[in-house]
């Protein structure tokens, strides 16, 4: 393997990696304040992908104006979910809330395959990610530079609001207490509206640039993307949003290295990932950066 | 007004002839279709009854139960294969030593299924060991994640698993007395210990840990204990559904599988046998009946287009809906008894004559 090989696939395992981090902070977000992972994140991903399908390839929209409303149509979405199904259980056993999930989940993959149908469309690509790009011997698609640099914006963006501004304060102070929040004042329902927004809007982002990457839209493809970056987001602490970024860096990373080296392995290459969330569930649930949770008597 | 038990040994084993009866009447008068659907039922039923062990009696949520029906029935595909079909189903890469040099006659059919069980619930202890010790949604994860990894690896595994394409034109063993057979062992087995100090045990670790360790419980052995029973049954069942269908894909037991039986445990009130082994088959008929969505409706002038995949939208419909408003399922812990049967009529005579002094 030359030079230019490896940072050639360096590139490719930062660009996976940069779109798990902006899928991985969803759910981590989500878990850090209710304590539940969101089987549906994944499949919200794959929504946002069929939006911005609908608004360029069949309303014509030219691409920032369609972008900008598929991050505004999938955040509703996210708080629909929310609203509809996650809040009326808030107060049940976490268990309640995650079969939930799971019906959730299989509503909006099958609903997809029902409305918009079971076989992959082709995505409208933009031209900025589609054309080819040589720096010094290297040539690379606009993917592979345009991806990591926005979602390196976009998560300096949402570490901003989180760490700068009163609602992010908020929402760290929800995923500490509840109760001790609410009796500060804090409308907690409306933070938990916030976060589902926030994580959904990411997602969408995610879902455009790999869908650009991936020019195949159907109804299932959110399910591994929502696993491995639901693995990043454990292994980088699950509730620790940084953790959850550096985890998608490393699970990418890992993954387009693993391929790259040995081939032959491809073909496993979903069972690794699930091993890998196995074993560091074993062996530090924590993560790299999470708090190891007590158990309270 | 307790039984004596004597009197609930006949009336368990006339319950046990009436089944028979009813097995024996549908084997003769069914159509093919009716009895597939029958078959279904039974199989259904060993394998939510015992998902319902892990999940409802312990308290554990396991994901994994789709990947115990995969190791059980692959193992019994391999099992009863024949030889020369074998040579013709891997014709890309030959079958490992040593499934290719031997399969089992009929007659040793059952034995087949009872190693696909015995071989799941080892994977129960394997897969079980380690990831028992997590907690709440950790646990659902990890066993989830296995799932899956048991996907992947009958998708890869050519040699073993003849990879995607799936083992095809696997003796039809299974019929209704084999499965029905099944289910009711299934029953009684399950519903023998819930009522076992083990079984009470189970309970007391689904409803607080700390204490029931502090009772002298081994928290984890019982849980480890109930997680391979529960794999053991479920593999039966993919055994059952291998000779019954008379193939096995990846596809067949993906986490579709885990997504049906949980509908069925919640349906039927997570802990209680009965429930699952009502809805178990209400569940099947339900299926059944919702073919009619899936396939073109006329009614009249009006033309509607068949929709597929409209019976998974309803389904996951309704898994949100019961999980919202009726979380207690059909009949949330409750089981049936004979007692049960015994006082209700009991009461309705008492009733009749004192129905002042009754309370």
């Amino acid at each position: 393997m030359t030079f230019e090989v490896f940072i050639q696939q360096l590139l490719n395992g930062l660009t996976l990696g940069g779109l798990y981090s902006l899928i991985a902070i969803g759910y981590t977000m989500v878990y850090g304040i209710l304590q539940l992972i969101n089987f549906a994140h994944g499949d919200i991903f794959m929504v946002a992908t069929y939006f911005a399908f609908y608004l360029v390839a069949v309303f014509a929209l030219p691409w920032w104006a369609a972008a900008l409303l598929t991050l505004g149509l999938t955040a509703m979405v996210g708080v629909l979910v929310e609203r509809v199904a996650y809040r009326p259980l808030r107060n049940e056993p976490r268990i309640s809330l995650l079969i939930t999930a799971i019906g959730v989940s299989f509503f909006i993959e099958n609903l997809a395959i029902v409305t918009v149908g079971a076989r992959p469309k082709g995505f409208p690509t933009p031209k900025l990610m589609s054309q080819v790009i040589d720096l010094g011997g290297i040539r690379m698609s606009g993917v592979s530079i345009w991806v990591p640099l926005l979602s390196s914006v976009l998560l300096v963006l949402l570490l901003f609001i989180v760490y700068r501004t009163k609602v992010g304060m908020a929402m760290r102070a929800v995923s500490k207490d509840v109760e001790a929040t609410r009796l500060m004042g804090v409308n907690v329902d409306r933070i938990i509206m916030y976060a589902f927004a926030l994580g959904s809007a990411l997602a969408a982002a995610g879902g455009m640039m790999w869908a650009s990457k991936y020019p195949q839209i159907q109804p299932l493809m959110g399910v591994y993307p929502g696993w491995k970056a639901f693995t990043a987001a454990v292994v980088g602490g699950i509730g620790n949003i940084v953790g959850a970024t550096i985890g998608g860096f490393i699970i990418g990373i890992a993954e387009i290295m693993t391929i790259a080296f040995l081939p032959q392995l491809s073909g496993y290459r979903d069972a690794f990932v699930f091993a890998i969330l196995i074993l560091v569930l074993l062996v530090k649930p924590s993560g790299l950066l999470g708090q190891s949770l007590k158990e309270k008597v | 007004m307790i039984m004596s038990g004597r009197m609930k040994l006949v009336l368990n084993l006339i319950s046990i002839g009436l089944v028979a009866l009813f097995v024996f009447l549908a084997d003769r008068y069914f159509n093919a279709y009716l009895v597939r659907v029958a078959n279904t039922a039974a199989i259904y039923v060993v394998a939510a009854v015992s998902y319902n062990l892990i999940n409802g009696t312990t308290g554990q949520l396991s994901l994994g139960p789709n990947g115990f029906m995969a190791i059980g029935g692959y193992t019994t595909a391999l099992l009863v294969l024949p030889v020369v079909q074998k040579e013709m189903v891997w014709f890309l890469e030959p079958l490992v030593w040593p499934f290719n040099t031997f399969s089992f006659p009929q007659h040793l059919f059952v034995l087949a299924v009872i190693i696909g069980g015995i071989l799941a619930a080892i994977g129960g202890f394997i897969i079980g060991y380690p990831t028992l010790r997590l907690k709440g949604d950790y646990l659902a994860i990890a066993t989830f994640g296995l799932g899956e990894i048991i996907f992947v690896l009958s998708n890869n595994l050519i040699p073993l698993t003849n990879g995607a394409l799936g083992i095809k034109s696997i003796p039809e063993y299974s019929n209704l007395w084999w499965t029905w057979g099944w289910a009711v062992f299934t029953v009684i087995v399950i519903k023998n210990i819930t009522n076992s100090s083990f079984g009470r045990a189970m309970e007391a670790v689904r409803e607080n840990e700390v204490a029931a360790e502090a009772m002298g419980i081994d928290v984890f052995k019982t849980k480890l204990l109930a997680f391979m029973i529960s794999a053991f049954f479920a593999g039966v069942s993919g055994g059952l559904l291998a000779t019954l269908i008379t193939t096995v894909s990846p596809t067949l037991f993906s986490f579709f599988m885990t997504f049906n039986l949980l509908i069925i445990i919640v349906l039927g009130g997570l802990g209680s046998i009965t429930g699952a082994t009502v809805t178990a088959v209400l569940f099947t008929i339900l299926q059944e009946l919702l073919r009619a969505v899936e396939s073109p409706i006329n009614i009249g002038p009006i033309h509607l287009p068949g929709i597929s995949g409209m019976r998974m939208v309803i389904f996951a419909f309704m898994l949100i809906m019961l999980m919202l408003f009726f979380r207690r399922g059909l009949f949330g812990q409750w089981e049936f008894s004979w007692d049960w049967l015994y006082s209700k009529l009991k009461r309705k005579e008492v009733a009749q004559w004192q129905a002042p002094l009754n309370e």
